[in-house]
C-alpha cells in the first residue's frame, strides 16, 4: 500500500541520468558558445554602461530639472511636476540616490528596447492573423509565467551580471506593448480605415498616417504596463546580480535590516508612481483628439 | 480635373459567406435571399446589377437599410470584390486593376465621402482636408492652399486649426465633401452622406451640392434611404430591394409610374407637388391658358394659376407649346400614388 501513501516517481537513477545529460549538454554548450554569445551581447553590455554613467555621473540638480522637464512636457500638470520631483527628493535623502539612479537608467534602457522590439511584434501580430493567435498563446504562456523563471535561461547563457539581468527585463516586459499595439491598430474605427483605403492610401500609408497614430494611446497604456512590469523585473533582477535598489532589498532580507527594506521599498514604489503617473497622463493627453467614433 | 467619367456597372453579384463561388451559379438559377441565408449559410449583397451611369450626372442609389447600396458603391472604387461581373469606368475594368493601378485609380478618379464623415480625429481640419492630396505626394505648401481654397467653397474658412471633434455633425461633413472635393476626381461616391444630419442642415448641404455640381459636373454617386433626397438630387435613381435593382428611371417615371408596392410605399409619402414637373402630366390637347415654361413642378404651376384666377396653364418649351395642363388635372396628379 506504500504508492498510495507517497507518489509513485520515476525510478530515482533514471531522473538523475535524464537531468545529468541535460544539464551536462548545456554546459557543454555554455562553455563552446559562451564566449560568441558573450561577444554578440558585448555592444549591449557598452550601451547599459554608458546609460548608468550617464545617469549617476550628472550631477543630481540636473537629474531633477530633466525630471521635473519631461513631467512638464509630457502631462502639463503642475501637480505631477511637483509630485515627481518631491518624491525624488525624498529618495535622494534617505541616501538612496545612486542606487535609484542606477535602477532608473536599467527601467529606462529595458523600456527603449522592449518598445523597439515589441512595436514592430505587434503591427506584425495585427497584419498575420494566423501568426497573430500563435504569437498570442505564445504571450499568455509568458504572461502567466512567475518573473524568477525567465532568470533561468538567461543565467544559463549568460551567468550573471548586468547583460542577462537586462535580457530578461526586456523579455519580461514585452507582453504588454506588444499586445496594445496589436489591440490599438484593432480598434481603429473601421470607416476611418475605409476612408484611407477609398483615398488610395498603400499599406505603409495607411499604417504610418491612420493606425498608429490612431492606435497611440492604446499603445501608451501598453508602454506605461510595459514600465511598471520592467521596474517590478529590475528588483527581481538583482537576484542575478543587478545593481541598484532591488539589491539593497535583497541584502535586507538576508540579513533582517528591516529599515534598510522599508527605505529601499520606499524608493521603488515613488519611482513607480513617478514612472506611472507622467506616462498614465501622458497617454489621456494624446486621448484628447483621438477617441473612436464620432456621434 | 479630368473630363468626367461613366460608370458602367454589368451582372455583377455579390455573396457574403466562406465560399461565394460555389453559390454564384445557384442564386443566378434564382435562388433567393432567404434561401441562401437559411439553406446555404451565405448572405445575398447583390443580385444581377445593370446600371449605366452617365458621365457628369448625379445618380441616386436608393434603398431600405440592408438592401445593398453599401455594397453597391463599394465596388465603384472596389473597396470591395464583387463575386461575379463587371464594373467598367469610362470603358476601363476596375476589376482588372492590379493592386498598384487600383490604388493610381483611387487617388486620381475616385472620393469617396462617408456617412459618419470618416474624418480622421487626431488631425486638424486642414490636414483632413488634404489627406488625399498627402497621400499622392503633392507637397504641403500647394496642398494646404488647395486645401484653404475647397474650406472656403464648403463655407468653413476660418475653421481650419480645429479638430473635427469640435465641430457639429453638418460641419464635419463639409469637411468630408471638402475633402473629396481638393482630391479633384471626376467621380463623387456618397455613401448616405448626409443621412446623419438634422432636416434643415441635410436640406443646405443638399443645395449647396447641387451648385457646386452646377459648376463641376462630376459624376457623382449618391446613397441615400430618403425619397425625398433621391427625388431632389438623382438625375438618375435606382431602387434596391434584397440586393436586386426593382427600377431605375428618373424622378417623374418613379413617381408617376412605381414599378411595385415596395416602390409605391415609398412614393405615398413624398410630397408630389415639389418633384412632378408640368410636361410629366400635361396632356396635348387643344385649348388655351396661361404659358407656363417646362421643368416647373406642380406646385409652383397650381400656385400661379391660383393667383391669375386662371385654371388651365399651356406648358413652353421657349416659344413652343408643348401640351395643356388644367388645375383639376394638377389636383388629381397630386393626389395619385
Ligand atoms: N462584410 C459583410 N459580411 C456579411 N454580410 C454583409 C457584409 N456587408 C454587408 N453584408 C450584408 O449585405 C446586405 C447589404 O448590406 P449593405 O450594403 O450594408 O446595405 P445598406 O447599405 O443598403 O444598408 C445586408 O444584408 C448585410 O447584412
Ligand atoms: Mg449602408
Amino acid at each position: 500500500m506504500d504508492w498510495l501513501i507517497s507518489f509513485p516517481q520515476l525510478d530515482p537513477d533514471l531522473l538523475l541520468s535524464v537531468k545529468r545529460a541535460i544539464d551536462g549538454s548545456l554546459k557543454a554548450l555554455t562553455r563552446t558558445w559562451g564566449q560568441g554569445i558573450e561577444d554578440f551581447f558585448h555592444p549591449l553590455q557598452v550601451i547599459l554602461i554608458l546609460f548608468e554613467r550617464a545617469m549617476t555621473g550628472v550631477p543630481w540638480p540636473l537629474v531633477i530639472l530633466a525630471l521635473g522637464a519631461v513631467a512638464w512636457v509630457s502631462t502639463r500638470s503642475w501637480r505631477i511636476v511637483a509630485v515627481a520631483v518631491a518624491l525624488l527628493c525624498a529618495v535622494g535623502l534617505l541616501g538612496l540616490w545612486e542606487d535609484a539612479m542606477l535602477t532608473i537608467s536599467l527601467v529606462l534602457t529595458s523600456t527603449i528596447f522592449a518598445i523597439l522590439i515589441g512595436l514592430p511584434l505587434g503591427i506584425v501580430m495585427n497584419r498575420y492573423p494566423r501568426l497573430g493567435r500563435v504569437m498570442s498563446t505564445v504571450l499568455d504562456v509568458m504572461q502567466t509565467m512567475p518573473p524568477f523563471v525567465y532568470l533561468i535561461p538567461v543565467v544559463m547563457l549568460l551567468g550573471i551580471g548586468r547583460v542577462p539581468g537586462f535580457i530578461a527585463v526586456v523579455i519580461y516586459a514585452l507582453p504588454p506593448i506588444i499586445r496594445l499595439t496589436d489591440l490599438g491598430i484593432r480598434l481603429v474605427d473601421k470607416e476611418v480605415l475605409e476612408a484611407a483605403e477609398a483615398y488610395g492610401c498603400s499599406p505603409n500609408q495607411k499604417l504610418w498616417k491612420v493606425q498608429l497614430p490612431l492606435a497611440l494611446p492604446t499603445i501608451m497604456a501598453g508602454i506605461n504596463q510595459t514600465i511598471m512590469m520592467a521596474l517590478g523585473m529590475v528588483v527581481i533582477a538583482s537576484m542575478i546580480g543587478v545593481q541598484g535598489l532591488g539589491l539593497n532589498v535583497l541584502q535586507a532580507i538576508a540579513n533582517q535590516y528591516f529599515t534598510q527594506g522599508i527605505f529601499n521599498g520606499f524608493a521603488i514604489v515613488a519611482i513607480a508612481i513617478i514612472f506611472d503617473r507622467i506616462s498614465q497622463a501622458y497617454g489621456r493627453r494624446l486621448q484628447k483628439h483621438r477617441e473612436a467614433g464620432h456621434d | 480635373m479630368t473630363e468626367a467619367q461613366s460608370i458602367e456597372i454589368r451582372n455583377l453579384y455579390k455573396i457574403f459567406g466562406g465560399n461565394p463561388a460555389a453559390h454564384v451559379g445557384a442564386v443566378r438559377a434564382g435562388m433567393s435571399k432567404a434561401d441562401l441565408g437559411s439553406k446555404h449559410g451565405h448572405i445575398l449583397g447583390l443580385r444581377d446589377i445593370n446600371i449605366s451611369m452617365p458621365a457628369g450626372k448625379i445618380q441616386v442609389v436608393m434603398g431600405l437599410s440592408g438592401s445593398g447600396k453599401s455594397t453597391l458603391i463599394r465596388h465603384i472604387n472596389r473597396l470591395i470584390e464583387p463575386t461575379s461581373g463587371q464594373v467598367l469606368v469610362n470603358g476601363q475594368d476596375v476589376l482588372r486593376m492590379s493592386e498598384s493601378e487600383l490604388r493610381d485609380f483611387r487617388r486620381t478618379h475616385t472620393a469617396m465621402v462617408f456617412q459618419k464623415f470618416g474624418l480622421l480625429p487626431h488631425r486638424t481640419v486642414i490636414d483632413n482636408v488634404t489627406f488625399g492630396l498627402e497621400v499622392c505626394g503633392i507637397g504641403p505648401d500647394t496642398a494646404r492652399k488647395t486645401g484653404l481654397r475647397w474650406l472656403d467653397r464648403v463655407g468653413l474658412s476660418g475653421f481650419e486649426a480645429r479638430y473635427p471633434k469640435e465641430l457639429s455633425g453638418g460641419m464635419q461633413q463639409r469637411v468630408g465633401l471638402a475633402r473629396a472635393l481638393a482630391s479633384d476626381a471626376p467621380i463623387l461616391l456618397m455613401d448616405e452622406a448626409y443621412s446623419a444630419l438634422d432636416p434643415l442642415i441635410r436640406t443646405d448641404m443638399q443645395t449647396m451640392l447641387l451648385d457646386l455640381q452646377a459648376e463641376l459636373k462630376k459624376t457623382i454617386v449618391f446613397i441615400t434611404h430618403d425619397l425625398d433626397e433621391a427625388l431632389r438630387l438623382g438625375d438618375g435613381i435606382v431602387i434596391l430591394r434584397d440586393g436586386e435593382v426593382v427600377q431605375a428611371g428618373d424622378s417623374q417615371s418613379i413617381l408617376l409610374r412605381p414599378a411595385d408596392d415596395y416602390i409605391c410605399r415609398f412614393v405615398r409619402d413624398v410630397n408630389r407637388g415639389r418633384f412632378l414637373r408640368v410636361e410629366s402630366v400635361m396632356e396635348e390637347t387643344p385649348g388655351d391658358g396661361m404659358p407656363i415654361a417646362s421643368g416647373t413642378v406642380l406646385e409652383a404651376a397650381a400656385a400661379a394659376l391660383t393667383r391669375e384666377g386662371q385654371d388651365a396653364a399651356l406648358v413652353m418649351d421657349g416659344a413652343r407649346r408643348l401640351g395643356r395642363l388644367t388645375l383639376r388635372q394638377i389636383t388629381s396628379a397630386l393626389s395619385a400614388g
